[in-house]
């Protein structure tokens, strides 16, 4: 098989008899994806501008556990990123592909089952992450059924996708196309890799990986999620509908293949940048920051490139709200993408990691780049797919001034708290102190902008309800075109008969390219196996004094996951004087050895944990969970009542212990069927004792007093033996 | 730490499946033509501009 024969083709095609064929394209998935994509973006967006009040009004939660910080904070990250940009994601390949590869999508059945496959997930989602079901693993934080379920519906879209193309009557394969494949092979592989975890009931699961590597591979996916799920896909779609909004070809074709094979090889090695200064090997930090750096070249080259596709055209974006939208687009992404590889610099992210410079950089991204890319397509699509005109171009309008406005107001007073919160983290005094020893200082502080932010984001959704009216009143002012009829001569291989046999010539001649990718999958399939015990034998503890948790401290552990607690409070003291003051000593990879999954945080909207236990009495922590602000006045930190009220489920002990040996925990065999339980409530009793001299008189079965022994152990494995305060797992069951 | 070979292996799978890709493409004559491609999305989807087709 040879495929010389690519250039010049259609007329010859025609010439040799093949004929014309008349297809139709599918709207109907598109207007279902675009529907979708409008709905779950209000919902992402609303729980958003919730938490963002909660930030500054503790109380905004109405002391319901379904609706604390912690537990909405990934409802909002996982609607905004899957359910909206997803949706919108599969709305512009949907309707993009069919074009550009002249061909219906590959099967309607597949279409359907992404379309409810996808919605049921995110449905699943909105559920069981407020009930607190939750891996804690940044944009990977639904349990292991509906990861599986996850992976399911991408196989579907990417069969979906790849046998669109297969069947194509364009030879030629539009850069689009490029980047749409990209996202479907590469996020199959992150999701796969990250989520591997052994089960603990339904709802429940640990980490294969543990502390230092759980944090590596968490950030590999996690940067990756955003380079394959958040870029790529909205790049092909900018290079589809950027060009057709101006109705002039893109600047520069030949740059926009560079952009993509640039972006794509390099991407994929910038994920440390997310763990600088932390206990992380120096090396691999530095590579990341390498890696993060080279991703201007190809960034700037594909902004450049959308932004030039305007010239001679910008009367045009002067009236036309759909491409003033795609102009603020591929600002913001060309804004994210200086910022990112700038924040990715050692130097610059001491000062700007766990601050609100973070927040300020990832909303430019997503309400600038997804966000305005996604409202223009929506502009762009509904009167075509109603054969109309839009209802109100001046709505639209208003629509991107207050979105625009809105973003504003989120993205500087966060740049603002940010730099405030990083510059009074580390001031010292004259003396050689730090000048502001209490962290709640550096909160109250920056409060105003929490406010800004809020009205920001109230500016910004009520943007989109304005979309929503005019995209609405389009909708009624046309009638739907469910398919669109189109014409194209089909695509011949050597052979005029050979249209039926298309696909096993095609997989005939990918010899080559099959069995790369048969090694890969095999690979794969082999490295599932390897990976448990390969890494339960590197998890051999370097500091002799690392124990793992008691069974009480595993359930605490497991509570302060449920609650979300990292969204506010890292883990991960860094090794500067500045951290070590405050906190005490810094921390080492080799304390992480038993953490599935591991806890860093990114953000500290509270102070960092690693070394809290031991710091206060037992006591403090009862009434400070049960209203934060009896021990902290100005805490913006939500009151945790339940926790007093909850009980313990024991059940659970067993089959987490299970699980935990499973992934490499040294838990002596049998220690489930009984000494478990009962160093649980040895464990218990002696906290309860405790609470007893500060007055305060609590059941033993609680959940309070399971936090209260996770957070009183943690950092105390590596001080003096002496002063750890209670007796390991191993210990107790000996 | 001994994940990052897991990951340099995914990754690396990843970066092989491209470059048989990209070698297939640059072979095949996919990017012989930097010009007319861009062009030619502008004027592909022609019907759907037009009316719609009467189901009836």
């Amino acid at each position: 098989m040879s495929f010389e024969a690519v250039q010049g083709q259609p007329a010859q095609a025609a010439g040799r008899g093949l004929g014309i064929e008349t297809f139709l394209y599918d709207n109907r998935i598109v207007r279902a994806f675009a529907i979708a994509t409008v709905i779950w973006g209000l919902v992402g967006m609303s729980a958003g501008l919730l938490i963002a009040v909660e930030l500054f009004f503790p109380g905004a939660n109405l002391n319901l556990q379904f609706i604390t910080f912690g537990r909405l904070r990934p409802v909002h990250t996982n609607a905004v990123i899957f359910a909206f940009v997803g949706n919108g994601m599969f709305m512009g390949i949907y309707y993009s592909l069919q074009r550009l590869c002249k061909a219906r999508m590959f099967s309607d059945f597949l279409s359907w089952f992404n379309f409810w496959g996808w919605q049921a997930i995110i449905v699943s989602a909105a559920i069981t992450l407020p009930l607190g079901f939750t891996t804690s693993k940044e944009y990977a934080e639904l349990e292991w059924p509906i990861d599986i379920a996850i992976a399911v519906v991408w196989i579907a879209f990417t069969v979906n996708l790849l046998g669109t193309i297969l069947k194509r009557r364009e030879r030629h394969m539009y850069v689009s196309i490029w980047f749409y494949i990209a996202t479907a092979l590469t996020v199959a592989v992150l999701h796969v890799v990250n989520s591997m975890e052994v089960p603990a009931g339904w709802f429940k699961s640990y980490s294969m990986y543990a502390g230092v590597q759980d944090a590596l591979v968490q950030w590999w996916y996690g940067h990756n999620a955003v380079a394959f799920f958040l870029t790529t896909p909205y790049l092909g779609m900018m290079y589809y509908f950027l060009p057709k909004a101006a109705n002039r070809p893109v600047f520069s074709y030949r740059l926009s293949i560079i952009h993509f094979w640039g972006l794509i090889f390099i991407y994929i090695w910038a994920g440390p940048h997310h763990l600088l200064y932390t206990a992380l090997p120096d090396w691999a930090q530095s590579l990341g920051m390498a890696f993060s750096v080279m991703l201007i070249a190809p960034s700037w080259g594909g902004m450049l490139n959308g932004l030039l596709t305007l010239r001679g055209a910008w009367d045009k974006v002067r009236q036309d709200p759909m491409l003033k939208f795609m102009v603020v687009a591929v600002t913001a992404y060309g804004m994210a993408t200086l910022e990112g590889p700038t924040l990715a610099i050692k130097s610059i992210n001491s000062l700007s990691h766990y601050t609100d410079w973070t927040i300020a950089h990832v909303h430019t991204g997503v309400l600038g780049w997804n966000g305005f890319l996604t409202f223009s397509v929506l502009y762009w699509l509904f009167p075509r797919l109603y054969n109309t005109q839009l209802w109100s171009t001046k709505l639209a309008n208003y629509h991107f001034w207050i979105a625009l406005l809105g973003m504003m107001f989120y993205v500087i007073p966060m740049y603002v708290a940010g730099v405030t919160e990083g510059l009074m983290w580390k001031q010292f005094t004259p003396d050689g102190f730090l000048q502001y020893p209490n962290f709640l200082e550096t909160v109250v502080q920056v409060l105003p902008m929490y406010r800004l932010r809020a009205i920001g984001g109230t500016l910004y959704l009520a943007g989109v309800v304005l979309m929503v009216v005019n995209l609405y009143r389009t909708a009624r002012s046309g009638q739907f075109v469910p398919d669109t009829e189109a014409q194209a001569a089909a695509l011949h291989h050597e052979e005029p008969d050979s249209a039926p046999a298309l696909s096993h010539r095609w997989l005939e001649g990918k010899a080559g390219l099959f069995t790369v990718l048969s090694v890969v999958a095999v690979l794969i399939g082999g490295l599932v196996e390897i990976i448990p015990m390969y890494l339960i034998k590197e998890n051999v503890p370097t500091i002799a004094s690392v124990k793992p948790y008691t069974p009480l401290e595993m359930m605490g552990r497991d509570i302060y996951i449920r609650e979300g607690c990292l969204g506010c409070h890292s883990q991960m003291i860094r090794p500067f004087r500045s951290e070590t003051e405050r906190y005490g000593e810094y921390s080492k990879a080799g304390e992480f050895v038993y953490d599935h999954p591991f806890l860093w945080g990114s953000k500290r909207i509270g102070p960092d944990l690693h070394r809290v236990g031991g710091k206060y009495p037992d006591a403090w922590h009862y009434n400070h969970m049960e209203n934060p602000r009896s021990t902290s006045p100005g805490s913006v930190m939500p009151n945790y009542p339940w926790l007093l009220s909850q009980k313990l489920d024991e059940s659970a002990v067993a089959p987490r212990i299970r699980a935990l040996r499973k992934v490499g925990v040294p838990y002596p065999a049998g220690f489930e069927n009984g000494p478990a339980l009962a160093s649980l409530h040895a464990q218990q009793e002696r906290i309860v004792g405790g609470l007893k001299g500060g007055l305060i008189t609590a059941a033993p079965d609680r959940e309070i007093i399971a936090v209260i022994a996770y957070l009183q152990r943690l950092g105390t494995d590596i001080k003096a033996p002496s002063a750890a305060s209670p007796a390991p797992a191993t210990a107790a069951a000996k | 730490m001994s994940v990052i070979l897991i990951l340099i292996i995914a990754s690396l799978g990843i970066a092989v499946c491209f470059l048989a890709g990209f070698i297939w493409a640059a072979g095949s004559g996919q990017f012989e033509d930097t010009c007319t491609p861009s062009m030619r999305i502008l004027t592909d989807d022609e019907p759907g501009d037009r009316p719609p087709v009467d189901p009836n």
